[in-house]
């Protein structure tokens, strides 16, 4: 039994901490997310120098050969900045599918383009009419050739203005939700065929619609075996919601810090607020729900490995977990900081939102209810 | 006991509710909420209801009220709710009117209320500062009488629409030698007058809907002074007390509830309507029987103004209770349009640099519609003071 982290993890969140101390305070980031590009692709190289987007790769693909646990301490750091850079999308989940999925060849054709900094994914697994379900697909690939055809509609594809390559769900047989049937593709954007339409999201992020139309597929676009791609969807997402739960843990602790920080300070009937009992219990229990929260997402990704169920249930119980407590703290946060905490200047209402949509991606509180029911 | 409506409530009703169908124009029934209104868009609706004389239903009827009955005027609620009409600005009409026709002199009904009735004055509520939310007592925008004239110095905020205001009631602080609440009085003041700055606060919600008004060497005709000087805290109360009792929005819930229920209808889980799936129809359930208990308590209390007891502590319940709902459904709204919660629809005030919205269009703004009602528990005197006024006023704790 061991929670304390290794030298090279701290050292790690120490660079991470420096560098978004140093370059992304929160009137920074109101900069990135306001101008025209959404966000800073000069840091993304120096994350590239620095090593941060080789690190869960093993040593072979070119990366650093760290695990679940240094990608959740970067997480957390990057939580408690708020950043919008794709890092999710394209080292952890895109990553994720070449590192579980692909073939040898996939991976020494798409790893270093990461690894370096000079690719940037995005993964459209979404449609409008399968909410959560990652089986819901009406998006088809036909096998042509030796290649697919694709066609299909993905939406709320985050970090797509961003991407120049994208991972794809189709379906390659099989009825509309059916578990067998589901195929996973590396798709360039810039390929004929698909076309995308970018917008901003609530969270300080962007966003695409993305329609694929006859979109031609070389055999070396699919990731493992033709219609046998759920598992390896659910263990990918799955290792997005550990990555997630740190995002989480780092904004709530930036937010609870921030709400006792303020009641310390802000006076009302002669005293200061955090005085008053009943915001000292509402306070209490932010700070409980954050402590369940790490638990959770120590759990969680410690289990990263385990066999489907257990990694199943360990992932749905953290994304449950993470978006009760986010919601209480969000919105705590929101109420005892009073007017100020609904206006666009302070960051506590970017914290909240982030949080919110938190609870969305991936799936809600009640989708992973019910995926932890029927995992057993 | 009896809570039917009588043949001539339901005859009543046919009347407002054709009325409403005929006059209220359905163009501006299109533009989202507030913050994408133009002034004339936000005040047509009232300007018709001026011309037929039926905007102060409540006032009494010497001031241009239209002696409806308690049950009439929840049926004239629920109707506007049920065609979703503008919702009226309360800062003349249920705010600073009922303090002036209560407590002004005859040349303040004679000079104020006209406007106020008509739409052509615009007011704003001087109420909070930056360093008085909760306790308000404490403010300290100060007032010093230079022989008929009041020379205001400090700075408001939270003020709703004032960027459109022609009118500001404010609380000043006349007299700092006293008690906090003895040292207060109410003024009238004139935006247009020099040394007035209004400063947009754009809420999280991307919003401009709040200001920030600084007051600097302003000075206000004494005339402008409701009641006594001093006694300003009495008239504020009187007005917070009316604000709470508005505050449920039952009607409107209603309706918000119909609406989810639309859209729960029409998303999908597993190939089958959200609406259809038991914990989340469960979910909608339990918001409609909150709202179905608020709604007789409303009622209840209603009852017993009309007997003559004044809005009591007990209107805290409403405040409190009626926010809930409306969170409680604004949030539910935003979990049923699943990830297109995602996407961000600008306001009228932003540069339209992108303007796709892609999702259904019922799926527009309910983040942001979530996110800007989590003030209705920080405004008009936060849920926890509510709390502390019914342990102290109801309970005697």
């Amino acid at each position: 039994m061991d929670f304390s982290f290794t030298e090279e993890q701290t050292l790690l969140r120490n660079m991470v901490q420096g560098f978004l101390q140093d370059k992304y305070d929160f009137e920074t980031r109101r900069k990135i997310v306001s101008s025209d590009e959404g966000w800073r692709k000069d840091y993304w190289q120096e994350w590239a120098e620095l090593g941060l987007l080789a690190a869960p790769f093993s040593e072979e693909q070119g990366g650093l050969g760290g695990g679940a646990i240094d990608t959740m301490v970067i997480m957390e750091e990057f939580g408690r900045a708020l950043v919008v850079e794709p890092y999710m999308e394209t080292v952890v989940l895109a990553g994720g599918f070449l590192r579980e999925g692909a073939s040898e060849a996939q991976q020494a054709a798409h790893i270093p383009g990461i690894v370096a900094g000079e690719n940037v994914w995005a993964v459209a697994y979404a449609e409008p009419q399968g909410r959560y379900n990652l089986a819901d697909l009406v998006t088809t690939a036909k096998a042509d050739g030796d290649g697919f055809v694709l066609n299909g509609y993905k939406a709320v594809v985050l970090g797509g203005p961003w991407a120049d390559k994208l991972i794809v769900t189709a379906r390659t047989s099989g009825g509309q939700r059916d578990s067998d049937g589901v195929s996973v593709f590396i798709v360039d954007k810039g390929a004929a065929g698909v076309s995308a339409r970018d917008y901003p999201t609530v969270d300080g992020r962007r966003a695409s619609e993305i329609t694929f139309e006859n979109v031609k597929l070389g055999a070396d676009a699919l990731i493992g075996e033709a219609g046998k791609g759920l598992p390896l969807v659910e263990k990918v997402i799955d290792q997005g919601i550990g990555a997630l739960c740190a995002e989480a843990v780092g904004g709530m602790k930036e937010l609870n810090d921030a709400t006792v920080e303020y009641c310390k300070t802000r006076k009302q009937f002669g005293v200061p607020i955090g005085k008053f009992q009943v915001l000292q219990h509402r306070m209490v229990d932010m700070f409980m729900s954050y402590e369940q929260s790490v638990s959770m997402t120590y759990m969680v990704n410690m289990k990263m490995d385990e066999g489907d169920v257990e990694r199943t249930k360990a992932a749905s119980g953290a994304k449950v977990q993470i978006g009760k407590a986010g919601r209480f703290v969000g919105q705590q946060a929101v109420q005892l900081h009073g007017g100020m905490g609904m206006t666009d200047e302070l960051n506590v209402g970017h914290y909240f939102k982030r949080l919110t949509m938190m609870d969305t991606l991936f799936g809600n509180v009640d989708h992973h209810l019910k995926r932890f029911t029927n995992a057993a | 006991m009896d809570m039917s409506f009588s043949p001539e409530d339901l005859a009543f009703r046919d009347e407002v509710r054709a009325f409403i169908e005929e006059k209220f124009p359905r163009e501006i029934a299109n533009k989202r909420s507030r913050g994408d209104m133009s002034k004339e868009d936000i005040l047509a609706w009232h300007r018709i209801l001026h011309d037929k004389g039926w905007v102060t239903p409540s006032w009494p009827k010497e001031y241009g009220g239209v002696g409806w009955t308690i049950t009439q005027r929840y049926i004239w609620n629920e109707e506007c709710a049920r065609a979703e009409t503008t919702p009226l600005l309360p800062f003349g009409l249920s705010m600073v009117g009922p303090v002036i026709y209560s407590f002004g002199n005859e040349e303040q009904k004679a000079r104020f209320l006209p406007g106020i009735r008509s739409g052509d004055d615009w007011w704003c509520q001087g109420y909070s500062e930056p360093g008085s939310g909760s306790d308000l007592a404490s403010l300290r925008t100060k007032a010093e009488r230079v022989g008929d004239e009041y020379v205001v110095n400090g700075s408001k905020t939270w003020t709703t629409l004032a960027q459109f205001a022609d009118w500001m009631f404010c609380l000043v602080r006349t007299d700092s030698s006293v008690k906090q609440q003895e040292g207060i009085s109410f003024l009238l003041i004139d935006m247009k007058t020099p040394g007035i700055t209004v400063r947009p606060i754009i809420t999280m919600d991307g919003a401009h809907e709040v200001n920030e008004v600084f007051l600097e060497d302003v000075r206000v005709p004494a005339e402008n002074l409701i009641g006594e000087e001093n006694k300003g805290w009495t008239y504020a109360k009187f007005l917070l007390g009316n604000e709470r009792s508005g505050i449920a929005g039952v009607a409107r819930s209603k309706k918000a509830i119909e609406r989810l229920k639309v859209i729960a209808g029409a998303e999908l889980i597993d190939g089958q309507p959200l609406l259809d799936e038991e914990e989340f129809s469960r979910k909608i359930a339990e918001v409609e029987i909150d709202l179905a208990a608020l709604e007789v308590t409303e009622l209840r209390t209603l009852a017993s103004e009309s007997r003559g007891k004044g809005p009591g502590p007990e209107s805290s319940i409403l405040k409190v209770k009626g926010t809930e709902v409306q969170q409680r459904i604004t949030e539910l709204t935003m979990e049923a349009v699943g990830n297109y919660a995602f996407v961000y629809s600008p306001h009228g005030h932003e540069q339209p640099g992108n303007n796709f919205v892609p999702g259904p269009d019922y799926s527009i703004g309910a983040s942001q519609n979530y996110f800007n009602m989590r003030k209705t528990s920080i405004y008009g005197g936060s849920n926890e003071i509510q709390h502390n006024i019914i342990a102290k006023m109801v309970l005697g704790l």
